[in-house]
């Protein structure tokens, strides 16, 4: 009776540890996917709230708090997208530029000098940036820069830099230097490191490969 | 194995066919809903967030005892047991909110702070620099913001009705014995140092903190700058002289010293434009200064600037006394400032603060009447105007301030100042005789105020300071108290009152008689909204004086303190408007000042409106950036009602002063631009970085009367007016090795 009682716990127990681990990765593969299509903000909220959540139960795991930062800035991105014109409005990205920082600051604890953990860095200081350019240049855009600069340093081949790097030539202005010929070179250089890049895990970072195609095509050579 | 086999499907089973439990509620705070909290049941994936009307719902598959963790931005997070037994559960949870500085309102009443950092900020560095009839001299810069008059014939900030003697300068919390040059008749010069070096200016038109005394009307505070972000050498050059410096930076960037150097010479100025007065010795500057800022340790900071000028003037007038002749003064100064402060933390809660500054100054003042040939005589009856004035000032001034935090922002500091003055010096009469001057003060002052941070809504603020001077033998005590409340989403309101004292001026010392610290009680209330749009600002504020200094005259033409009988009052109110948003790249302000004052002080004979103070001021400022030209051009038009001006002389007969005439000035109008060309402002890295300004003060050349000067017996008047109808400026700034495009970038657009 002792054996049985015995294997019976060794078996559930390896059970319940699989069924643990299988439930991060089947959790986080889904929730991975809704963030890829949603573009309700709420929702995007909602998300990053759960990823939270899957972090703070993990406690070792980078990834959930870098998905729930990113969460936050893919909500701030679509708050400024509609409200270009509506400048009183963009003093809400500072709420979600925190958080998401509150998030990148938890994934970094556990996963020091990491390329992708840089780049959302440098789109945190970009979205604080755009919540008032002309007086927040010189502070964020100069900490945009440098987190961008750290991130190629960490992983050269990490896509992702390109693609927000063109997308910076792309958006700023002629006069203060941007460009879209420049960025059409760089988002043409995104799309080959995306050809060449091997994601570390099924979970790691491993999106925008849809976005670079899409400022491709808004670029008339 | 079957049994092992059924018993594992079991457990399985066990796992898999787990109670879901509903659990739902409110997140609250007081009594508003919170939008955006994060309910999480700790160590599980489960949880939600509340919607807009503060609600949530989730299902969980958790069991047993658990803990649900609550948060949200600027509240503490609250944690709630949990009993998870498939029956669903409702809760109400109220946050308590967490005092936060972001968030927490700011007491302003009487001051407006202008540095890059805090929330308040109104100006910051650049602004003073680009402000058009500053002439980047901080002080004109501040005399486009509520509260100061445009007395344009003498140096200093007239504050609400007081003398420019009732504003002190601070720099790093020390005292500053001679910020201005030192004064010609009826001709205002410049500040000594350069906007450059500080990083913040707070302007208190009144209510100002207990850490500073001395001053009945309003206090100048400015921090100088820390580590620069790179070595730099600068060259400036303009037709009026050039200067030279360089700012070297540690490899470690935990220290940084710097030189500089720069010599004025207005001869080319006064060539193509008119001067008044005769400029018999053109006005020649020498000026140098010396830092370094020094890391001490993680937290500590050791900063010295060091300051020399020597500079020179002289100036010829037609007398007004008498025909055929004329007045003339001539002055040399040489001036040396040393400032070393020391910041550091004491353990985990404690800071502390010190700064100490000497000052030494030396002045070489010789006046004198002249004939038509320029030869210096000695007229009958007018004596007293030839003499000559050797003066020699040290000043020694320190201040040590220990400061604990408690949580939240609430904080408590006290500490202790000494100011030390030793004034020498020998003044000749026409007919050779001297007389020694040595006038010698000790003061003595300690303070305590405390911060206190109720909620993010209300904040107050309680200080004292205590002083006791040697000379007069008196020692005071002065409470101050301020309040600030949030007044809807982005309004606050501050109310102030404070008791303030100032010793006698030296320049009517020593005296006879025995004297007491002037006193004026403040009562100041002002309300605030900033939004990310505009800055808008108005207070009131009612002023009560009294012991003010009472002068008699003696027998060189000069006063002499006599007594403190004097009193009087000042009450107005202010407005202040700022947009940077509604117009793309233009950014404007619009002052406005109404003063009503009376005083019965030194020689006047009962209270009336002092000369320096009128009821109507306005100031408009403009700023444009067109980036296509690379250009900013600012404009700034001042106006003011007409200034009071008197005759006042002593009637022999009754034994007392008299007003024997009396009037009121044109309205005061100044037309200001200036532009300022950045040709590399966007090439991003350049190693070299250049601005070229053009500058026209009063360029519609309007009569600008400060008030008039009598002859002796009262029978002719003169109108004051500035040395220059409209002065030009021309100039170019280069800085090597360190771009400061962002710099002008964040400052123009």
């Amino acid at each position: 009776m002792k054996k049985i009682i015995l294997t019976v716990t060794l078996i559930a127990g390896t059970i319940a540890l699989f069924a643990q681990s299988e439930k991060y990765k089947s959790t986080m593969k889904e929730k991975i996917a809704v963030l890829d299509t949603t573009r309700d903000v709420a929702s995007l909220k909602d998300l990053s709230a759960a990823f939270e959540r899957i972090g703070d139960a993990e406690k070792t795991q980078w990834l959930p708090y870098y998905y729930a930062a990113l969460a936050q800035l893919n909500a701030g991105n679509f708050i400024y997208v509609s409200n270009v014109s509506n400048p009183s409005e963009l003093k809400n990205l500072d709420a979600l530029a925190d958080k998401a920082e509150q998030m990148i600051t938890k994934a970094e604890a556990l996963n020091k000098d990491n390329s992708e953990i840089y780049a959302a860095k440098k789109m945190i200081a970009s979205l604080r940036m755009m919540v008032d350019p002309m007086n927040r240049y010189m502070t964020y855009g100069e900490q945009a820069q440098q987190a961008l600069e750290t991130a190629r340093k960490l992983n050269p081949e990490n896509p992702r830099i390109y693609l927000l790097e063109g997308q910076d030539k792309f958006f700023t202005p002629e006069q203060y230097g941007g460009s879209k010929t420049e960025a059409k070179k760089l988002f043409e250089e995104a799309l080959r490191k995306y050809q060449s890049f091997k994601p570390a895990s099924e979970l790691d970072p491993n999106w925008g490969r849809s976005t670079v195609q899409y400022f491709l095509s808004q670029i008339k050579s | 194995m079957r049994k092992i086999a059924l018993l594992t499907a079991l457990i399985f089973l066990l796992k898999t066919a787990a109670a879901q439990t509903i659990i739902s509620g409110i997140v609250k705070d007081n009594k508003i809903p919170i939008n955006g909290a994060t309910i999480a049941i700790k160590d599980s994936y489960d949880g939600a967030t509340t919607d807009s009307t503060g609600k949530f719902s989730f299902k969980t598959t958790e069991k047993g005892n658990q803990i649900l963790v609550i948060s949200a931005i600027g509240y503490k997070t609250f944690e709630q047991k949990l009993d998870l037994n498939g029956t669903s559960q409702q809760m109400t949870i109220v946050l308590k909110e967490e005092i936060n500085e972001m968030r927490a309102v700011v007491i302003t009443a009487g001051a407006f702070e202008a540095s890059d950092r805090k929330r308040t900020t109104v100006l910051n560095s650049i602004d003073i620099v680009t402000t058009a009839s500053a002439n980047a001299d901080i002080t004109g810069a501040i005399k486009t913001l509520p509260g100061s008059q445009q007395v344009g014939e003498q140096e200093g900030l007239f504050v609400r009705g007081g003398t420019a003697a009732e504003t002190k300068i601070f720099i790093d919390g020390t005292l500053v014995n001679n910020f201005f040059y030192t004064s010609e008749p009826n001709i205002a010069t410049r500040g000594r140092f350069s906007p450059f070096i500080f990083k913040g200016t707070v302007f208190s038109a009144g209510g100002y903190s207990a850490l500073y005394g001395q001053a009945l009307s309003s206090a100048l505070i400015l921090e100088s700058i820390d580590l620069p972000d790179q070595s730099s050498a600068n060259l400036g050059v303009s037709f009026i002289g050039g200067s030279a410096g360089f700012q070297k930076l540690a490899k470690k960037k935990n220290a940084s010293w710097g030189v500089s150097y720069g010599y004025t010479n207005v001869y080319l100025a006064f060539k193509i434009l008119e001067t008044k007065p005769d400029y018999f010795k053109i006005p020649e500057y020498h000026t140098g200064d010396a830092n370094f800022r020094i890391k001490t340790s993680k937290t500590g900071f050791l900063k010295y600037y060091g300051y020399f000028s020597h500079n020179k003037v002289g100036i010829r007038t037609t007398s007004i006394d008498t025909l055929g002749y004329k007045d003339a003064f001539q002055l040399k100064n040489l001036n040396m400032y040393h400032n070393l402060s020391w910041k550091e933390n004491l353990g985990a809660k404690w800071k502390f603060n010190a700064g100490v500054s000497y000052t030494n100054n030396k002045d070489d003042i010789n006046g004198s009447n002249q004939d038509i040939n320029n030869t210096d005589v000695i007229l009958s009856g007018l004596e007293y105007k030839n003499f000559l004035l050797d003066a020699n000032g040290n000043y020694f001034n320190a201040k040590g301030v220990f400061e604990r935090r408690f949580r939240g922002l609430s904080a408590v500091r006290f500490g202790t100042e000494f100011n030390y003055s030793d004034d020498k010096g020998e003044y000749t009469l026409y007919n050779g005789q001297k007389y020694p001057i040595s006038i010698n003060e000790k003061l003595y002052s300690g303070f305590a105020e405390t911060d206190i941070y109720l909620t993010n809504d209300v904040a107050a603020k309680l200080g004292v300071r205590t002083e006791h001077s040697q000379t007069l033998d008196k020692f005071n005590v002065a409470p101050r108290i301020s309040l600030a409340y949030k007044v809807g989403r982005e309004g606050q309101a501050s109310v102030a009152y404070g008791i303030f004292y100032q010793n006698p001026e030296k320049k009517y010392l020593p005296s006879p008689n025995e004297l007491n610290f002037a006193k004026a009680t403040h009562y100041i209330a002002q309300y605030q909204k900033v939004t990310s749009q505009i800055t808008f600002r108005t207070e009131i504020f009612y002023k009560k004086y009294q012991d003010l200094l009472k002068t008699a005259g003696t027998n060189n033409n000069q006063q002499i303190a006599a007594s403190n009988s004097g009193h009087g009052y000042a009450q107005g109110f202010e407005v202040f408007w700022r947009d940077r948003k509604t117009i793309k790249n233009f950014d404007y302000w619009i002052s406005y000042s109404y003063l009503d004052t009376k005083r019965d002080f030194l020689n006047y004979p009962s209270e009336i409106q002092p000369n320096y103070a009128t009821k109507h001021t306005a100031n408009l400022v403009m700023k444009k950036f067109v980036s296509g030209l690379k250009t900013q051009f600012n404009a700034n038009y001042v106006f003011a009602t007409g200034r009071p001006y008197y005759n006042i002389r002593y009637d022999d007969i009754n034994k007392k002063y008299a007003i024997y005439d009396q009037g009121t000035t044109v309205p005061y109008n100044s037309l200001s631009f200036s532009v300022n060309y950045l040709p590399n402002v966007f090439k991003q890295g350049a190693s070299k970085f250049s601005v070229f300004v053009f500058s026209i003060t009063n360029v519609l050349a309007s009569k600008q009367v400060y008030g008039y000067t009598y002859s002796y017996n009262g029978l002719r008047k003169e109108p004051i007016v500035p040395p220059t109808k409209t002065f030009i400026y021309l100039g170019a700034f280069f800085s090597f090795g360190v771009d400061r495009t962002q710099d002008v970038i964040n400052s123009n657009l």
